[in-house]
């Protein structure tokens, strides 16, 4: 099977910092591979690079069988949903307008653009009668962050990348999300990226946990397995459980 | 107050200050406006041009009006050279004001538009330049309000306006005529001040 992604040999330096020192892994079609790590162990930056935020300053990361420089990074970008912590919901746009905004951008016809918002809205738990004309500002955190996943779904991505989506959230809007989260992944089965630096968190959503350690990979494994890791960062991470 | 044998004058006047105002805020504007833009893309530009603009603006507005006098093509007695500088006058706060109110926008929107496939000039025109619009006008604003102010210094060039009453009244020692240049010159900048905030609280997204 062709891997639906690749990072062969990365690294990233940068005035002499190893953000990310040799790093390679493949991820396979459907599965959802959370990057585990401290702050500052390279999980974001190597998110980055497969959406063409950031580029390896050696080896390649590949989406497709195809070198992000290789991309037409547009093309590459729409095809790929992203969801962050701070959300990053366009204030000036409604709610409707946000989520619409990468079919609109990919030239999808008018009724094809509502009708697929609202479907999405609805998929995560979002009323589109009643959620579809208000602003961001209106919306708790975690209603924001339930139209974040619902802009990054609409387009049916291939692939899908999150970046500590759920940490701004209050504990108990955090597992909700999740809970939502899992039954998407499950349903969907959509090629997914997942940052996070909460091990309970990473063991309940990745169908693999690949853990960073200053920029290396330390174990790329399943979670049923990850309980069992030797190694010392692996040991740390689960000693918070 | 103001008696009627000078309304006729003061219309007249008041129409000169007007096209002052508006020829060197359509310039200003329309040469501020794509330079702010053009910096927030090339930082490296950013000193140069700002510096320049800032030293236009520390200059005493009349000794600008004169040093412009001798310059060739632009220069000369007239409304050419009092446009010019007004021109050079009003463009900091159009410049700064563009430059500070994209850059001024939220990083995760950029990214979210930038990863989500918008291409730099659908994040310019359907994110950057909305969110930065309150900024923007308020530069405009603040370059209109001081250009109604500056432009009456105009008539010591030849550059006619309400100046003219002004400059007039001082050397006939005549106040009724200074009341004619100043009143109209303040009550324009009121209304034009009074006329931006309306538009500034219209783009303001909260």
């Amino acid at each position: 099977m062709n891997p639906a992604l690749e990072f062969r040999a990365v690294s990233y330096h940068i005035g002499g910092n190893k953000i990310l020192d040799d790093l390679s892994f493949r991820l396979n079609p459907g599965r959802t591979l959370v990057l585990l790590g401290r702050s500052g162990s390279g999980k974001t930056t190597a998110l980055k690079m497969l959406n063409g935020l950031l580029f390896p300053t050696a080896g390649g990361v590949l989406v497709e069988n195809r070198a992000t420089t290789d991309w037409d990074l547009i093309q590459l970008r729409r095809g790929i949903g992203y969801v962050i912590q701070e959300v990053g919901l366009f204030p000036h746009f409604t709610i409707g307008e946000n989520v619409g905004l990468v079919p609109r951008l990919k030239g999808w016809p008018r009724e094809r653009v509502t009708s697929r918002v609202a479907e999405l809205l609805q998929q995560v738990g979002l009323d589109p009668a009643q959620f579809l004309h208000r602003y961001p500002r209106q919306l708790s955190g975690g209603q924001r962050q339930r139209v974040g996943v619902a802009r990054a779904l609409v387009a049916e991505p291939k692939l899908l990348l999150f970046d500590e989506p759920f940490g701004a959230l209050d504990p108990v809007t955090r597992v909700e999300l999740q809970d939502q989260f899992l039954e998407l992944r499950d349903r969907l089965q959509i090629t997914s990226l997942f940052v996070t630096h909460d091990v309970r968190e990473a063991l309940r959503l990745g169908t693999e946990i690949a853990l960073l350690d200053r920029g290396r990979l330390e174990v790329l494994t399943t979670p049923a397995q990850f309980v069992d890791s030797t190694g010392q960062e692996a040991r740390a991470f689960l000693s918070t459980l | 107050m103001i008696p009627p044998y000078l309304w006729q004058e003061m219309a007249q006047l008041t129409g000169e200050h007007l096209i002052l105002v508006l020829s060197s805020m359509a310039i200003a504007v329309g040469a501020g406006l794509p330079l702010g833009i053009l910096l927030t893309r090339r930082p490296a530009l950013r000193p140069g041009l700002l510096g320049f603009a800032n030293v236009m603006q520390t200059i005493p507005s009349l000794a600008l009006f004169g040093f412009l006098i001798p310059i060739p093509f632009i220069g000369g007695i007239g409304k050419r050279t009092a446009i010019v500088a007004l021109v050079l006058y009003a463009l900091l706060p159009i410049l700064r004001n563009t430059l500070t109110g994209i850059l001024g926008v939220d990083a995760a929107v950029r990214e979210s538009a930038i990863a989500m496939g918008m291409t730099d000039r659908q994040l310019l025109w359907e994110v950057e330049l909305p969110l930065a619009a309150p900024t923007i006008i308020a530069g405009m604003r603040i370059a209109t309000v001081t250009t109604i102010g500056t432009a009456t210094i105009a008539a010591a060039i030849g550059g006619g306006g309400l100046g003219v009453f002004i400059f007039r009244g001082i050397a006939s020692v005549d106040t009724t005529q200074i009341l004619a240049g100043a009143i109209p010159a303040a009550l324009l900048a009121l209304v034009s001040d009074g006329g931006f905030s309306w538009i500034e609280r219209r783009f303001s997204v909260s």
